[in-house]
């Protein structure tokens, strides 16, 4: 018997970084105002006052996920300086595909003009994009990829009871991308990542197909589970909270974020620490909602590059993920 | 704790969370109807108030505290 050949092993750079973002939306702004008109029982004050959205922008009937997956992952290669013959790995957070065959990646891949990626959605619902910038940077580390699109997409038009009032008001439609490259130093911090299974049945499908949330429960479980997890992602960074420049939470309802932020400071982080607030204009778009939302803090000039943000994500599974990174 | 340890300590927490002034949280309250507080306010309050008395109070039996006095009677009786 002959002795069993010797595999070879890569590894990749010391550090990995974040190079650039884009986002893109529905092309529809519905207001409050829009939906009450539709004949839902519900109005601008209530919706204003329990979850701190003033609009949302929804998705045109012929602008699939993949459209708004394919115009953020442009703009985030064009903000980054990188072309699309460079990337070599294109991953797509999603929850929200109308079907399982065929994934989202792949296709995106290909009308951006990047060939032959290796390319996979992956699905942590609105916990998705820190898992995702995960895997992107420890690919790069480990050697198995050298540049990564990273991209969170998400159509719930396709998964909304339009007359369903407490979840209708929530959810839109978007896209956020950005790129992930290696570094001489790291500026992706390891993540905090896991799950509640136990709690499976807080947020999943009707028997129809529409998204349902157990609301005060999720409520509960956001504004004192998270907080924690958030400190324990900068404890992974090796840092502390009064560093943070940014806390970028998914954008689920802007009472949990503002709670968020406030027991935050409560435990050190800074008074001028900037609290992404995208959710009042944009909805809860879950795995797009975190990298839109700096995309849209970086063209607001609200945040600038070298600041250090603290991203956290939780939803459904349930599933969390905390992780810091320094702005590009 | 005497019940009326209790109501102050509870009006501290309604005041912070939803900005109603202590002296205007008494027994005779419903929490949605006189003191005009949102189900997500509750929870708020029901998380502040485990921590301070040292209760549970599940989302079911949130449910059921519909009054100032409903609230003040559970956590004399469960912390």
């Amino acid at each position: 018997m002959s002795e069993r050949p010797k595999l070879i092993g890569r590894t990749g750079p010391a550090g990995t970084r974040l190079l650039g973002f884009g986002s893109a939306q529905g092309n529809r702004v519905v207001t409050n105002d829009d939906i009450a008109a539709s004949g839902v029982d519900t109005n601008d004050e209530w919706i204003r006052q329990r979850v701190g959205i003033i609009e949302r922008r929804l998705a045109d009937p012929d602008q699939s996920l993949v459209d708004m997956a394919v115009e953020a992952g442009s703009k985030a290669l064009a903000d980054s300086g990188v072309s699309p013959e460079e990337i070599d790995t294109v991953l797509v957070a999603t929850c929200t595909m109308p079907g399982n065959i065929p994934n989202a990646a792949a296709q995106t891949a290909d009308r951006i003009g990047v060939r032959s990626p290796a390319a996979f959605d992956l699905n942590a619902a609105c916990a998705g994009f820190p898992y995702s910038l995960t895997v992107a940077s420890d690919l790069i580390r480990g050697g198995s990829a050298n540049k990564v699109l990273v991209i969170g997409a998400e159509r719930f038009t396709d998964w909304v009871d339009w007359q369903d009032r407490a979840n209708c008001i929530i959810f839109a439609d978007g896209a956020g991308a950005c790129v992930v490259g290696g570094s001489d130093e790291q500026l992706i911090a390891p993540a905090v990542l896991g799950s509640s299974g136990d709690l499976v049945d807080m947020i999943g499908l009707t028997p129809a197909g529409h998204i349902f949330q157990e609301g005060q429960s999720v409520f509960r479980w956001a504004t004192t589970q998270i907080a924690p997890i958030a400190e324990r992602a900068v404890e992974a960074a090796g840092i502390k909270l009064s560093d943070i420049d940014v806390l970028v939470p998914h954008q689920a309802n802007l009472r949990i974020v503002e709670h968020i932020g406030k027991r935050l400071r409560a435990k050190g982080a800074r008074e001028d620490m900037v609290v992404a607030d995208d959710i009042t204009h944009s909805g809860n778009t879950s795995s797009a909602s975190i990298p839109m939302a700096i995309d849209h803090m970086r063209a607001a000039g609200r945040i600038a590059s070298g600041d250090v943000m603290l991203l956290v994500g939780f939803g459904a599974g349930l599933s969390y993920s905390g992780q810091v990174a320094v702005c590009p | 704790m005497d019940n009326e340890e209790i109501r102050t300590g509870l009006a501290e927490i309604v005041e912070e969370v939803a900005g109603v002034a202590v002296d205007d949280v008494t027994v005779d309250k419903s929490f949605v109807d006189d003191l005009d507080i949102d189900s997500l306010s509750m929870v708020e309050i029901a998380v502040q108030a485990e921590d301070k008395f040292g209760v549970k109070i599940p989302d079911d039996e949130l449910a059921n505290l519909k009054t100032v006095g409903d609230a003040v009677n559970y956590i004399a009786r469960n912390a």
